[in-house]
């Protein structure tokens, strides 16, 4: 029982670690959060689930997911950001707010408020793990987050992109003065966090084998408080933080019921942001002075 | 009249008293993304304090006003270690943790929701609504006020002229959550039925569209902006389905063009046929 709960939390973590990865790479390259990336997820999972559902193979489903989502990401960079960058943060935050009610919004009219649902029978087979099992779709939403963070973890250590993503984080004037093409790389940093939040909507389907308009609120949303726990000077805090909060959720709802585990993951965050600002892995304490 | 007009007319006011107190916090350059929680603290405890200890209607609102502005100082003062983004990623988590807890908290009829009040006229929100408005419109003449948009444009310099910026914010937070207790305490009892539901982030969201987009300089702004969130919808039935949608557009457009919102002191100023003098000075960047 207790290693089953183990797996179905790390299951949802992994999902929040890949949203959060994408709140985090905007938040700590330019200091906006981009709150229009619960709602890529969200449609990146009416995407992935509707050509699952026509019969194309998962692959195909989760690729053009990531693809839609980072379009919609750069549309909203250049919308929603890119004219406001020199305004207070607090102004492209709204701004983003206004693109994802608009995605929401979308999302309703194209699939409707009933959820879309997967066949039960896609993806049920389960492995034995003696007193746990696993189900396929665990498995491969799992696998799916462990190679994105292996492929984000070399694109930002190895390559140039990464290592221009990097020094603009560390200081964007000093960057550019060296050479680096702030504008694209914004792009860039918008796109991959799109893509991300995208391959996570799919995955979402998956463990859920539906998914509604207002998933982007109710689970999107927690990977900000990922975020928040795991440090926003760091992306990389949250691999620690997104497998706690999925723990977390899965336990609480055991222990408390399942309207808890909302009341349980956001009383970490906060808990989190007033003891800790600078997030559990966080290194310099300038977390909440990053405005 | 009808009682879809007064539908209307009660939407309108519910939501211009909750986005008044998003308004007032905004005014200190704070930006609450939870601002429903403290709509849910007066609806819940005005509506249990009516319909199991018979308590009067007024005496009701005050004591979920006073309630909600209690927690919303007990929130500001640990959100003053957090500026901007934070805060406000503090206030969405503060708001949807509320939720949750009228989810789970039984006593109040968790998910399945709370009723049993008796409905109170249309007339009587807008009273309220009118007593909030000229409370700050007459806020809005002082030198508190003065000193609350100092803490706002510019907090180190605020405190060093011995401004206390600390009181001025938490005050701040604690009157706007007081103010969105009133509202929430009105909705309770004109919609007769509350479930945790009714005020979660989405909620949150359309209390600070509305006052970005009517105005967030002027008290008359957030209830223009409120305004339009009800009537626009019903005017462009052929948008009905697209509404949410066409406030999202909107609020970008408003961000970009017109950063202090439809209404501000000049625009008003024309509309009410007062001048004085030449002083249309611009107003600063509002949102900050």
């Amino acid at each position: 029982m207790l290693l089953q709960q183990v797996v179905n939390g790390l299951t949802l973590g992994a999902v929040y670690t890949l949203v959060a990865l994408g709140f985090s790479l905007v938040m700590g390259i330019l200091g906006v959060l981009n709150l229009a990336i619960a709602e890529l997820f969200m449609i990146g999972g009416y995407v992935g689930l509707t050509l699952v559902l026509a019969d194309y193979p998962l692959p195909v489903a989760v690729l053009a997911a990531a693809g839609v989502a980072a379009v919609l990401g750069v549309v909203v960079e250049k919308v929603a950001y890119q004219p406001l960058r020199r305004a207070p943060p607090i102004a492209p935050l709204l701004s983003t707010l206004g693109c994802s009610v608009i995605l929401q919004t979308v999302a309703v009219n194209i699939w409707g408020s009933d959820p879309l649902q997967l066949p039960p029978d896609l993806l049920d087979m389960r492995f034995d793990l003696g007193q746990a099992s696993i189900g396929l779709a665990q498995v491969v939403i799992i696998a799916v987050a462990v190679l994105l963070v292996a492929i984000l973890a070399l694109l930002v250590q190895r390559s140039s992109v990464g290592q221009a993503l990097r020094a603009i984080a560390e200081n964007r004037d000093v960057a550019r003065l060296l050479g680096v093409n702030a504008g694209r790389l914004t792009s860039a940093a918008f796109a991959i966090s799109g893509a991300l939040a995208g391959i996570a909507g799919v995955l979402i389907g998956l463990h859920y084998a539906a998914i509604t308009p207002y998933v982007g609120v109710e689970t999107g949303l927690k990977a900000i408080a990922v975020m928040v726990i795991g440090g926003t000077t760091s992306i990389w805090g949250v691999l620690l933080a997104g497998p706690l909060v999925g723990l977390v959720e899965v336990f609480s709802v055991v222990h408390g019921g399942a309207a808890f585990r909302d009341f349980a993951v956001y009383g970490l965050m906060i808990l989190v942001l007033l003891l800790r600002p600078q997030g559990l892995l966080g290194g310099r304490a300038a977390g909440a002075q990053r405005v | 009249m009808s009682a879809y007009t007064a539908g209307l007319l009660a939407e309108i006011g519910i939501g211009g008293i909750a986005a008044l107190g998003v308004y007032v916090i905004l005014a200190t350059g704070q930006l609450s993304l939870g601002n429903a929680a403290f709509m849910a603290i007066g609806a819940y405890a005005a509506g249990w304090l009516t319909v199991t200890h018979d308590v009067g209607l007024t005496a009701a609102v005050l004591a979920g006003a006073l309630l909600s502005g209690i927690v919303g100082v007990l929130v500001g003062f640990p959100a003053l270690r957090l500026r901007g983004i934070y805060l406000a990623m503090a206030t969405l988590g503060f708001g949807e943790m509320t939720r949750s807890f009228f989810l789970f908290f039984e006593p109040l009829g968790g998910a399945a929701g709370f009723s049993g009040m008796r409905q109170l006229q249309v007339s009587t929100i807008w009273i309220w609504l009118g007593i909030v408005l000229g409370v700050l419109v007459l806020l809005a003449r002082s030198r508190l006020w003065l000193t609350l948009r100092a803490v706002n444009d510019d907090e180190v310099a605020a405190n060093l002229i011995g401004l206390h910026a600390t009181a001025l914010k938490v005050g701040a937070f604690g009157m706007g959550a007081a103010i969105s207790g009133i509202s929430g305490a009105l909705f309770a009892h004109w919609h007769l039925f509350i479930e945790p539901g009714n005020f979660g982030f989405e909620r949150s969201t359309e209390l600070v569209m509305a006052v970005i987009l009517g105005g967030s300089t002027v008290a008359a702004g957030p209830v223009l902006g409120a305004g339009l969130l009800v009537l626009l919808p019903e005017t462009l039935r052929f948008v009905a389905d697209w509404r949410l949608a066409a406030f999202g557009a909107l609020l970008i457009l408003v961000l970009l063009v017109r950063r202090q919102g439809l209404l501000d002191r000049n625009l008003l100023r024309a509309l009410t046929f007062r001048r004085r003098g030449a002083e249309a000075r611009p107003e600063a960047a509002e949102v900050s």
